[in-house]
Parts: C-alpha cells; structure tokens; sequence
C-alpha cells in the first residue's frame, strides 16, 4: 500500500469517528482519521456529561474527549488534522480530497458531525466575538454580574443557561415556541433556577450595538408584537445541522441533510458508511455515535474481507 | 513542533507589540476546555510557520488588561498583530487551512 493509501479513512474526530477509529485499530485495519479542528465534537462544549455510561459523576466534555482521544490513538490510529473537501469514487476505491492532499481508502466512515445552527439574522456576524458567542463554557466568565440571553429550546440551550446562571445576572431564554424540547430533568432544573427567566414564542430579530452588543430586537411570533431586551451578550444555541456540504451529490441524504444508512451503518454506496450525529434519525447523543462508529469499523472490516 | 511562548499583561508590548515578525497570540484561558483542544492546531502552526511568524499565548484569566484592551470577550480567539497593529482576529474553532490562509495573508 503506498503511504497515502489505506484500509479505512475516517472523517471526524467527534466520539463516532473515534471509536470507529479504535475498532479499525483493534482489528489491524490501516486506518485513518482526519480531523479538521480539534479531537471530541460537540461534547467540549458541554460543562458536564451526566448520560455517558461509566461516569456516574458525570465527567467535563473536554476531560471525556480528551480521554476519547487518547484512547483511540492506543492501538495504531494515525490522526491528521485536516478539513475534508471532497470525496470521489474512482471504481472501487475512494478518494479523500482534503487541505492537506489527497488520501485512497478501501473503505470510508463518515463521522462529520453537526455544525452549529446560525442565527441568521442582522448583526449575528458582524458581533461574533463582541457578544455574540455559542460556548458558554468558554465565554460565561466573560459576562459576570451582566445580563445575558440565549437562544434555543434544547438541551443545548438549556445546558448553557444553567451554566451561565453561575455567571450572569439574569438569563432571559429566548425560545419561538410555547415549550421547550430538552430532556425533562434538564427543564425542571432551570425552571427552579432563579436566575433563569424564559421569554416564550420570541425570535430575535436584530442584534444591535456599538463596539460591542447593547440590546436585543424581539419579535413574539404569535401575537406579532415587538420589544427590546437589553443584554451586552447572546448565547446561541439552536441545535445543529448534519455537515454534509462537502458530500453533496455523492450519497443519499434526507431532508434535513442527514445521511441516510441502514442497521449496518451502510449508506446507499458500497463501501461507505455513516456514524454520529451525522446519520439520519440519529439521536444526537456520545452513547449512541459510540456504538455507530464501532458498527460501522466492525462492517468496513466485513467488507474489506469480502 | 514548537511551543508557544507564554505572554502578559507586562511583557505584552515587548513581546507582540515591539516585534518586526507578525505575532499570533492565542487568547486562552484554563476554564475553556475547547481552548486546549486547539492548542494542538496552533503548535503544529507554530512549528511550520518558525522564523516566520511569532506564537505566544495569553491567559486571559490572569492577564484581562490586555484581554480587555482588545474586547476579547470570546475565547479561544486567534488574533494576529503586525507592526503593533491587530490586523486579524479568529474567533472560535477554525479549521488549520482557515488559520493557514490568515496566516499567509498577513505575511503577504
């Protein structure tokens, strides 16, 4: 095998490539893994892990990718940071085109993961940075004793308002419909919070400021009437979106973009499977991409042997 | 690879402002676990870019004057200065080739 050639490719370094990383390894597949910013996922934003099975405390996000990482680097992973832009079949082998060259795989697992939902509205990203953020962990020190708004009706949303309680002043949640989605014992620990106050049926409609964000435009969608809110900062939590941008016109995706596999993680291609967030009618959760990504290295491994 | 230099609110002038290579300083701070997960990107940077552009890094919890000087106010933020100046800002997780293009159109 020439050495940009290998058994495996895996695209995403989130919990669903790196246990699909770790089983390839285990298995004595040539496997890599590329990864375009930083090993872990979404779970480096999350404060605390609280539903991973082995961690009854629970444990921090990055702490729980940090050892997801050194863990599937154990048994011969190679890890590459690199964005993947492309992928291309030339009869049976796949192509892998990223920043750093090109790589052939027999077989590819696609772990690519969400990206976060924008806003999408006026001042969203000219503020980014200046009040606008999306990890509240990294940011909430940056807003003591302030008041502070987040967007979103999740657990993401709901995770990052009980974070931020334990900075700010006041956390106004800002959700456009009547309830919220997250988890129940996720809504009932913010609804005892004090700090914590939700504005229902509201969207933003404008982020205003000068140097940095000073107020909020609202619009409440049911009744049309508009208001102000004003906060020096705006925590976006609106859930995620499959990335799937680079594999346009190369697999079978639902409506949403999510792609579409069977039980065996197999997508309408053979060769390729999917893992994670980024399948469709995934649940969205670590315990669950885990168990994708190991579905996906141990069928890959079938398939090669074929 | 090569390791960032740590900086502060006292040597800050000397270290990013006074020098004649372009320096990028990562604002960083130890609450923010997805900081320390770029911390690789960045030190792989360091390393391929040597001689070329500076690296240093900044707690932002025990350094905020200089944090507060250039409204960092979301972290992990990449910020690239030249001649003095902050002439590129990268707020939040950004893929090594977006860094890299920063980069080169800094150096010109």
């Amino acid at each position: 095998m020439g050495d940009r050639e290998y058994d495996v490719i895996i695209i995403g370094g989130g919990p669903a490539g790196l246990a699909a990383g770790l089983y390839a390894a285990r298995a004595r597949l040539r496997s890599l893994l590329l990864e375009r910013v930083a090993a872990g996922g979404w779970i480096v934003n999350a404060e605390l892990v609280e539903n991973y099975l082995g961690f009854p405390q629970g444990i921090s996000g990055p702490e729980l990718a940090g050892l997801m990482n050194e863990q599937a680097k154990k048994y011969g992973l190679e890890v590459l940071l690199a964005e993947v832009i492309g992928l291309k079949l030339e009869g049976k082998r796949k192509v892998i085109k990223t920043a750093e060259g090109d790589f052939t795989a027999r077989t590819v697992i696609i772990a690519s993961g969400s990206d976060r939902v924008k806003l999408d509205v006026p001042g969203e990203e000219e503020f980014t940075g200046r009040g606008v953020a999306y990890c509240a962990i990294c940011d909430a020190a940056f807003f003591r004793d302030v008041p502070v708004a987040v967007v979103g009706g999740g657990n993401a949303a709901i995770g990052d308002a009980m974070y931020l309680s334990k900075f700010a002043a006041r956390v106004t949640v800002l959700h456009r419909r009547q309830q919220l989605r997250a988890t129940s014992i996720l809504q009932e620990r913010a609804f005892a919070e004090p700090k914590i106050e939700f504005r229902w049926n509201t969207v933003v409609a404008v982020i205003e400021g000068g140097a940095k964000v000073e107020r909020l435009r609202l619009r409440n969608v049911r009744s049309g009437e508009e208001s102000t809110l004003d906060v020096p900062g705006i925590f976006i939590a609106l859930g995620s979106t499959p990335n799937t941008g680079y594999l346009k016109d190369s697999l079978p995706l639902d409506t949403r973009g999510a792609i579409i596999t069977n039980e065996k993680m197999e997508t309408g291609v053979p060769g390729i499977f999917a893992a994670g967030d980024i399948r469709a009618n995934s649940i969205r959760q670590v315990v669950a991409a885990t168990g994708d990504g190991a579905t996906a290295a141990v069928y890959a491994e079938k398939f090669i042997a074929e | 690879m090569s390791k960032p230099v740590e900086v502060n609110d006292d040597n800050f002038d000397q270290m990013v402002l006074q020098v004649k290579t372009p320096v990028l300083v990562d604002f960083w701070a130890d609450w923010c676990g997805p900081c320390r997960m770029v911390a690789p990107i960045v030190e792989e940077l360091a390393g391929e870019y040597e001689g070329r552009v500076s690296f240093t890094k900044l707690d932002v919890a025990q350094n905020p004057k200089t944090a507060s000087k250039y409204g960092i106010m979301s972290i992990p933020s990449l910020v690239i200065f030249k001649d003095g100046n902050l002439v590129s800002n990268l707020v939040g997780f950004r893929p090594k080739a977006d860094l890299k293009r920063s980069l080169d159109d800094v150096l010109g």
